[in-house]
């Protein structure tokens, strides 16, 4: 029964030679470049080319006395590299910490949204009445316009004005401080638990009912069901939305910005503001080039390791 | 299946709990925007001592709103239309033909989507400024250059999701347009576009989505000329003296359209976002 759903998606199809075509391709071997040209071009000047001019940059002393003639920048080697990575030194030490505050933030958001995206979408399996209702109002966060929601939050975390003091009888400061970072946590679940949602409510559509009916007849309970067909029929599903939610809330710039304005606080700095921040205020672009370097680097080796855990596991699971 | 007795009870308290959570920014955003300044200045009430619609009016005089909203309606309807036409024609080029490097662009432009935007950020700061300084092209600062930016962010998967979408019309529709004397081109424009019109109508929404609510590179890319939505409000929310009340009813204003567009497509929408993952 695995084999007849994973052989589902008609993708391949679309791979497969058809009857008659080769004559035609033939014909028009350009067409497809030349459909595909304008999306390549634009590709390359907005992502592949900054890219690569990221990693010329973050060789050079790129500083503010070489921004209107970068060309004219002198090479710098390992040194902003060397520079960056110093623990010793402040700005080693601030990378250092904002990186710990990074991870944290990324692993309790992404638990967060799973765990409550799962929750709801498996609650949500069978009808009940308001069911549709519910569903609606759970992706409105999603379509929210990102900064209307985060500026909404920051409203309500004012000191004096804010319903989460009133709420807690407090009177503490939310946006500054030890607070912040539970702030900021708050408002990316607020905000990205909804996708999670959505993306575990379609991987439940596609199992079949067949496989909970075969076993109900067998007399398995609800328990021995979700154990044995829902959650390893949701593994493909989680895997790459975990890994979808894990690069997106490790990038994330929006919340934080949005939610404390140009500074973040120390307790909330998240790498890409880090990066912001030191770039846009001391204007060494060559110092912020060698971090997001670095941060994409780590990116690309958790990622590559999470792929390959994940596809030996699915290879021993399907021995 | 029958469930134990604990999951009606687990389910009444989970989902209650996130509908609460749900609903709460949503309601603040709400009520505060029909609360006069008043109600606003001391401690926060759940009910308004009056209902007012002044926040609405006044937020035009408060912030140049209106010329923000121009700005981000003229560069999310530019983005979304460009972004949308070119994915069109990629996406049939990957769905419909067999060619070398097909798997290779594929792959190049979906993992673009997951580069942290703070990496080509300051490059493409660069760039935009130098090609303005050589050329004349005004990039840097001008909606010309937040619209290009913008159009590639949603492109792959403009891309993904229209490839998926012409999956489902059969090749058949395009062999018959052929015989009709069209070529690939006209079989695209006169049989499959009109064919996959939800599919792009949901597209475009994605489109406009994100470009609507981008920050980074609009808190870059432009001056106070062509200030977005996002920026100007952001701007707007961090000062030290903010009117709540009227930045609520902004809010509500720049959200309204894009929740309801969402929501009348959701179907086509998380079927298209979806689809990805669950392949």
């Amino acid at each position: 029964m695995t084999t007849a759903v994973r052989g589902a998606p008609a993708a391949k199809a679309a791979g497969a030679p058809r009857p008659g075509s080769p004559r035609r391709k033939r014909r028009r071997p350009a067409l497809p470049y030349l459909l595909l040209l304008p999306a390549l071009l634009l590709e390359l000047l907005i992502h592949v080319v900054p890219m690569l001019v990221g990693v010329v940059m973050s060789f050079v002393k790129l500083t503010q006395y070489y921004i209107r003639n970068w060309s004219a920048a002198p090479g710098a080697g390992l040194d902003n590299y060397k520079f960056v990575l110093d623990f010793d030194t402040a700005t080693g030490k601030a990378l250092a910490h904002s990186f710990g505050i990074t991870v944290e933030y990324t692993v309790l958001s992404v638990g967060l949204c799973w765990l409550f995206g799962t929750s709801a979408a498996v609650l949500m399996q069978r009808s009940f009445r308001g069911r549709g209702l519910l569903r609606t109002l759970f992706l409105v966060p999603y379509a929210l316009p990102m900064y209307a929601a985060v500026i909404t939050w920051s409203f309500m975390f004012q000191r004096d004005t804010g319903l989460v003091n009133s709420l807690l009888g407090t009177h503490s400061f939310w946006l500054i401080g030890d607070n912040s970072f539970w702030s900021l946590l708050i408002v990316s679940v607020w905000r990205n638990w909804p996708f999670a949602f959505l993306i575990v409510m379609a991987g439940l559509q596609n199992i079949p009912g067949e496989l909970y009916e075969a076993a109900s007849i067998d007399g398995a309970g609800w328990w021995t069901q979700f154990r044995a067909i829902t959650q390893p029929m949701l593994r493909p599903v989680n895997q790459v939305l975990l890994l979808v939610l894990f690069l997106w809330t490790f990038n994330d710039f929006n919340t934080p910005y949005v939610l404390f304005g140009k500074s973040a606080p120390r307790e909330a700095s998240l790498i890409s503001i880090h990066i912001y921040q030191s770039s846009f205020v001391t204007w060494n672009f060559g110092l912020g080039s060698a971090m997001s370097v670095l941060l994409l680097l780590f990116l690309m080796v958790v990622s590559a390791a999470y792929l390959a855990v994940a596809s030996r596991r699915r290879r021993r699971a399907s021995v | 299946m029958s469930e134990p007795r604990w999951v009606p009870w687990a389910r009444r308290f989970v989902l209650g709990f996130l509908a609460l959570f749900t609903l709460l920014p949503l309601y603040v955003m709400l009520s505060t925007s029909l609360k006069p300044l008043g109600d606003v200045q001391g401690a926060w009430q759940w009910i308004p001592t009056t209902l007012t619609i002044q926040p609405f009016l006044d937020i035009w005089k408060t912030i140049p709103l209106a010329k923000y909203f121009l700005n981000s309606l003229v560069i999310s309807g530019a983005a979304t239309v460009c972004s949308v036409l070119i994915a069109i024609f990629a996406a049939y080029a990957l769905n419909r033909y067999k060619f070398r490097g097909r798997n290779f662009f594929a792959m190049t432009v979906l993992s673009t989507q997951m580069f942290p935007g703070i990496l080509f950020l300051l490059p493409l700061f660069l760039i935009f400024v130098s090609i303005g300084n050589t050329t004349g092209i005004v990039l840097y600062g001008s909606r010309l250059g937040l619209t290009l930016t913008y159009l590639t962010f949603s492109l792959p998967f403009a891309i993904w999701m229209l490839a998926g979408y012409f999956d489902s019309i059969p090749k058949e529709l395009d062999e018959a347009a052929m015989v009709d004397g069209n070529g690939p081109v006209g079989a695209l424009i006169r049989v499959v576009i009109p064919a996959a019109v939800p599919g792009i109508v949901a597209v475009s929404i994605y489109s406009f989505m994100t470009a609507w609510g981008e920050v980074l590179f609009a808190s870059v890319m432009t001056d106070s000329d062509t200030r977005t939505l996002a920026v100007g409000l952001q701007e707007y929310s961090t000062q030290v003296q903010v009117y709540w009340n009227q930045v609520m009813a902004a809010s509500l204003i720049v959200s309204v359209p894009i929740v309801v567009g969402f929501l009348l497509f959701q179907r086509y929408l998380v079927s298209g976002l979806t689809a990805g993952a669950v392949k």
